[in-house]
Parts: C-alpha cells; structure tokens; sequence
C-alpha cells in the first residue's frame, strides 16, 4: 500500500484449507496483503470470516488434513511457503512473534513465566540459560510487571487475564521479532485492561518498528490502533484501505453496513439501530457471485453471477465490489 | 410515584471459600419500573451474574430481599414463588448451551410453560408458533434442533422462551455480547420492539458500557460486588460521577480514527482486585487517582444527590456514609 520497500511482508492469493481435499472448506480464498515496516494492519471480520486462517497460514500453522493450497508469503527475499521445515523454525517465534487467539492453551501451566519466555530465546538463540533467564526478567519489566524479577518464578495461574497477556506479548517479542502477529489480544479482557494492553503493544511496536498485523472484530480497537485496515468476509478481502478511508469513506457496501452497525449502537438511543439482515454465508454452500450479495442491499443482478475483484481506487485504497462506479464516494 | 415493579432491597451474597469467602454482591438495590430498562455494567467477576440470580430466587441471599411487584419473592412460600418466578425471566450469553440440545426448538421454547403445568399441547404449540414469528424466526423451525442455528438464531430461541411466560420482566445477561455487531445490533432491534409492544422492563447486564448505554433507560455501575454509581443513562455517560465510572468511559475505544487514537485511550491503575478481600475502605481506591485519605478507611455508601443522581464516593460531598444512607434510587 506504500512504497516496496517499506513492505516487510507479502501474502499473495493465500488460499487455505481446513478439512481434507474433499468435503473440507476453503477458509482463506484468495487474500493479498502487505505489512509495512512500523505500521499496523488490522484485520477485521466477522466470526469464521477467515481471521485466524490467515495468521497462522503465514505462520504455517495449518494441520493436517488442512493445508495451504495456494499463494506465496514474501519475507526477507524469500516465500515462506516454500521453506523447508527447519527454516521455517527459526522464522516462527523468532522473526514473526505471534499472540495467539487463546492464551488459556498458549502459556504452559506446568512452567514457571519466566521459564516459558526463557524457552522461547533458548530455542532460537545460542545463549546461556542464566542469560535467557535473565532476558526473560528484563522483558517482564518491559510489558509492565511489577517485581519482574520475583515473578518471573511463578505459574501462570497466579495471573490474572490482563498480566498473562502481558506475558504472552513478552514471549512474542522476546527474540526481538521484526513481525508481530496479534490475534484478538484483548477480546478477553476488561475494558480496562483492554486499553493497557493496546497501549502496551502499540508502544512496543514503535519503539522495535516492527510491522504489527492486529486481528480483531472490533471496530473501535480497528479504529485507535491501524495504519491500515483490510475487511474480511467470507474468506476473502472485500476493501482494504488506510484507516481514515475505512471509516470515512468506506466504498464496499459490507464495510458500510458494519459501520451502520456501530452508529447505531454507539450513538445515542435516537440513532437508529441498522443491522444486516441475513448472517454470513456458510463457506460449504457458497452464493453464486459476490459472496455478501445476498445481505447486500446495492445488489443487482449481475453480482449473483460474477464474483468481485480486488479493484484498485486510489493508491492506499482498494474494495471488491461489482458496484463501485455507481455508489457514491463516503 | 407509582410502586415499582420490581424492588431490590440490599441484597447481600457472599460464596464460602478460603479465608473469609467472596463477597460477591453487597447491598445492592435499585428498583424497575413497567417497560423501563435497567443496564447493569461492571468488569468480569464484579456480581453481575450473582445479582442477576437473586433476583430470580434461583440462589438465596444472605441479606436483603427482592420484591415483584408488592409481594416479597424472597423466600415466600413455594405457591407464592412459582407464580412470581413467571414473571420474571432470564437470557443467558451462551444461548446454545442454555438450550437442551435433544430437544427440538419447539420442545425448548414450550419447556417452561410445561414446567409451569400451563396449556394444552395444542396451546403451547401454537404459542410457540406466534413466537416464532415474534422473534424473526419460520414455524418450520419449531421441529429443528439448536445446533443447526447460528448463534444469533439460538439467541432469538432463548428470547422466545424467555417470552412464553408473559413475564414483565426479562434479564439479559451479556445476552449480545458473544455475538457479532451485525447480528447484535439484529437481536437489539428485537429487544427493543418486543419492549415497546409489551411494556416489559429489562434489566441488561454486559461489561460493555457502549451497548449498555444505547439501550438503557438508567444505568447501574458495579464494582467489587456493590453498586458505586446509578443514574439516567444519557447523564451517566455524559459526566460520569463515579472514578469508576470514569475510567470505564475512557478506556472504550471509539470506532472513529479522527476522534481517538491509542495514546488517547485512558489508562486506570491497576486491576480489579478479586471480591474476596474485606476492604475496609473503597473498593476502588487502590486504583482511583483522585482518592483522599479518608478513602482508605471508610467505605463510602450509595447516596442520592440532590440532582436525584447516585453515587458511592466521597469526592461527592453528599455521599457520606454519617448520614446513615445504605440504599438509595433514583426515582
Ligand atoms: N481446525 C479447523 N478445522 C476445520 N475448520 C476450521 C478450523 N479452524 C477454523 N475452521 C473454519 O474456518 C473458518 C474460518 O475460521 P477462523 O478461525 O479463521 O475464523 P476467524 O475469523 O478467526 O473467527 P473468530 O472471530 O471467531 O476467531 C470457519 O468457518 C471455521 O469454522
Ligand atoms: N457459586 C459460586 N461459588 C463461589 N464463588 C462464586 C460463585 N459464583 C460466583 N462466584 C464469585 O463471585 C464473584 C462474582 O461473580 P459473578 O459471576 O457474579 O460476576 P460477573 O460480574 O457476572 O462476571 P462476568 O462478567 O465474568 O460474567 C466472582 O468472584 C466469582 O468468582
Ligand atoms: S458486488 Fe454487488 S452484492 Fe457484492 S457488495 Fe458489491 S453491490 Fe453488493
Ligand atoms: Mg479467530
Ligand atoms: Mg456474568
């Protein structure tokens, strides 16, 4: 979205499967997205949108019988795609750090946090334990916990939801990642809590310059965090554009509505309340065309049969609509 | 001033547990008038569930008492309970599981007429067919299974259910908040017709103070088990009382990138402590940037100012626990 050489990332027509060959679904179908160096890219969606199928795709998470079928995944001169195993180790963890969607299942209850992050650097570094142990310390202070050096011995369970995120972004930056991947970091937190721990990895990531791909169904976090912002629906991006466009001059009918949406229940009580009818389409039985076509209400014929490209509007702005021309700009 | 429909009275609950328990809800009132909605809002583990399950007679409070409508629900006799129990009905977050998955939809929805001994067969099937359609969904749905519905449609199952009883009263516990914001701002519209074509009174329980604020009347804000602020919703949000208050309105995000950014966002001190300390002073004060030293040792009371708002903290002048304030509403 900005000149190459800013673009620390590259995902090309990324198209995942979950399920085998036949009978499975296609989660991701076609998704292209840039990270740039410093900036913040939400990734915003409804549930089952596709959200987490593209992180860890890029992460190469995906477990059999699922698998990327498609595209290429740009870093560092190379596709990750095609990396062999081991390479692609050193890559996970270390150049990409990633805060996955539940920490309940991501810190080990068994190992104490300053050990889990500790793990984390002996994994990727050739370093002493003392020394990782003491890294891992200074990393603890680094997001925010008090007596860092004493709590570094206890397990996760005596934390609460706010501080074991804290922990969970330590460990992502702990080898001090050029990529950070943050999936719902704050969905479950107090509202509170919320706003530290945004604040925390906007902080971090300024100060590292780390590219940060931040998903998300919230809008308001999409809005006080992103540089740019790609809309997901159905396993496709239908608009993808620098934040103020998103909000304020939305061009897909889907992002329109979801912002309709918002209004509605964010205002005051005389705002009226518009949802979308209908709900998001089951990615096994897929409407012909335009797969919002059936909610949408700008639909015409031609969206039933013809499905809608990427189409470029302007340089930091792009939307998948078959009826960008006739629809007026914001 | 017409009775309320429903009145709290000082409802106390504390759970056994290590040291000296948790305590969970402390005398909490407000009252529900006909066709007004209550927002209940307040971080995880705060006594939300708690208190919407006194209210229900389904736990039973150590103190206090609930009353529907002038007649005590609290422990009155078993008649007495079952009847005042229709009146009162409850939405749960998680539809699906609160929904018996080897029973059709119909059978689910007809459920607590049949517990009540109330209808025909024929009667409560064709209730359950005018509720369908109430809440948006076919009558051919009625023979259907819950796990076939998107959570969205299990949510409108639950409000049919909770409706077949001609209660006056629904509670919605977080009854949006797992749910998308296309289809949450679906299942507030029909929140919000089925009040106006009823007159029901809602009492609308979510830690989100957005939501809340849309669709409430009043608003009452729970911290560490006590109800610290109440008041009109629009006036609540609008100059917020309460520190806690406060800080909940400065930590919501806007969705709007030229109104706020992340360095906009306020921070608060600290977290919530769990509920299962006695804390001589206020609740808040650990994390409150304005509290004086008298914070620390004595708990501030609930106490109505003379613009009718409440509010539990000494900065508020009124709010003095001399002059002997333990409830208070707001008329
Ligand atoms: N391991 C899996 N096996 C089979 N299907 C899966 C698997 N993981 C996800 N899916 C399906 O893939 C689709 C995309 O899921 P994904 O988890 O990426 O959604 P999401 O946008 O992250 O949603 P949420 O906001 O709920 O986290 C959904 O239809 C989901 O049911
Ligand atoms: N049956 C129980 N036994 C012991 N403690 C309980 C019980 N039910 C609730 N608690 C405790 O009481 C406190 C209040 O819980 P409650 O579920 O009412 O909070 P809440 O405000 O509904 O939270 P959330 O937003 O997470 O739903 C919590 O500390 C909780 O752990
Ligand atoms: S292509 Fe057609 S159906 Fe799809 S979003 Fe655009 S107008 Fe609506
Ligand atoms: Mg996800
Ligand atoms: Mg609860």
């Amino acid at each position: 979205m900005s000149s190459a050489d800013d673009v620390v990332l590259e995902v090309r027509d990324l198209r995942t499967r979950f399920g085998a060959a036949h009978g499975g679904i296609v989660a991701v179908d076609g998704l292209t997205l840039q990270l740039r160096r410093g900036c913040t890219t939400a990734l915003v969606g409804e549930s089952g949108s596709g959200k987490s199928a593209t992180a860890l795709s890029i992460m190469r998470l995906i477990d059999p019988p699922g698998a990327i079928i498609g595209g290429s995944v740009r870093y560092d001169g190379r596709d990750l795609l095609s990396l062999d195993e081991i390479a692609m180790r050193h890559v996970r963890g270390a150049r990409i750090g990633m805060i996955f969607q539940d920490p309940l299942t991501s810190l080990n209850p068994a190992l104490s946090i300053g050990g889990q992050i500790a793990e984390t650097i002996l994994a990727h570094e050739t370093v002493q334990r003392g020394v990782a142990l003491q890294r891992a310390v200074a990393l603890l202070e680094r997001v925010g916990i008090d007596h860092a050096a004493s709590r570094a011995a206890d397990y996760p369970h005596h934390f609460s939801g706010g501080m074991r995120q804290r922990v969970l972004i330590a460990t992502a930056i702990a080898c001090n990642p050029e990529i950070i991947i943050a999936d719902e970091p704050t969905t479950a937190l107090d509202v509170t809590v919320q706003a530290k721990v945004l604040r925390l990895l906007h902080d971090l990531q300024q100060e590292m310059q780390a590219s940060l791909l931040l998903i998300t169904h919230d809008l308001g976090v999409v809005a006080t965090m992103a540089d740019d912002v790609a809309v997901m629906y159905a396993g496709r991006i239908v608009e993808y554009a620098d934040v103020d466009s998103i909000f304020h001059r939305p061009r897909h009918p889907y992002t329109q509505a979801l912002l309709g949406c918002m209004a509605g229940i964010e205002d005051d009580r005389q705002a009226p309340l518009e949802p979308i009818a209908g709900a998001p389409p089951d990615l096994r039985a897929l409407p012909p065309g335009c797969r919002f076509a059936p909610r949408c209400t700008q639909a015409l014929g031609s969206c039933q049969q013809q499905e809608p490209a990427l189409q470029r509007l302007s340089a930091t702005h792009h939307a998948a609509c078959l009826r960008l021309d006739a629809m007026v700009d914001g | 001033m017409a009775e309320p429909l429903l009145d709290v009275r000082a409802l106390s609950k504390r759970f056994a547990g290590s040291g000296d328990g948790v305590f969970a809800v402390k005398e909490a009132s407000f009252t529900l008038q006909r066709g007004e909605t209550m927002g209940l809002v307040g971080e995880s583990g705060c006594g939300k569930s708690t208190l919407a399950r006194l209210l229900l007679n389904l736990i039973i409070p150590d103190q206090g008492s609930v009353v529907i409508d002038g007649t005590v629900f609290t422990g009155a006799p078993r008649r007495a309970q079952r009847k005042l129990r229709r009146r009162v009905q409850i939405v749960f977050q998680d539809a699906l599981s609160s929904l018996n998955p080897r029973m059709t939809v119909g059978v689910n929805i007809a459920e607590p007429m049949r517990l009540q001994g109330l209808g025909t067969a024929t009667e409560r099937r064709a209730a359950v067919r005018a509720l369908l359609d109430l809440v948006g969904l076919r009558a051919g749905d009625s023979e259907r299974y819950p796990h076939e519905f998107s959570g969205g449609q299990c949510q409108r199952i639950a409000i049919a259910r909770a409706l077949i009883l001609r209660p006056d009263i629904v509670v919605f516990d977080e009854a949006v908040s797992a749910l998308d914001v296309s289809i949450r701002a679906q299942i507030l519209r029909l929140m919000l017709d089925l009040q106006q074509r009823f007159g029901l009174a809602y009492l609308f329980i979510s830690h989100d103070l957005g939501v809340v604020r849309r669709v409430s009347d009043r608003i009452a804000v729970m911290y560490l088990g006590r109800i610290v602020e109440l008041g009109p919703a629009e006036e609540l949000c609008r100059a917020p009382l309460h520190p806690y208050t406060a800080a909940l309105l400065r930590a919501i995000p806007i969705a709007d990138p030229r109104r706020m950014r992340v360095n906009d966002l306020g921070l608060t001190e600290g977290e919530a402590a769990r509920p299962d300390k006695r804390m001589p002073g206020c609740a808040f004060q650990p994390r409150c940037a304005q509290r004086l030293p008298r914070c620390a040792h004595e708990p501030p009371a609930l106490a109505t100012l003379s613009t009718g708002r409440s509010v539990a903290c000494f900065l508020h002048s009124s709010a003095d626990h001399s002059t002997g304030l333990t409830r208070s509403d707001v008329p």
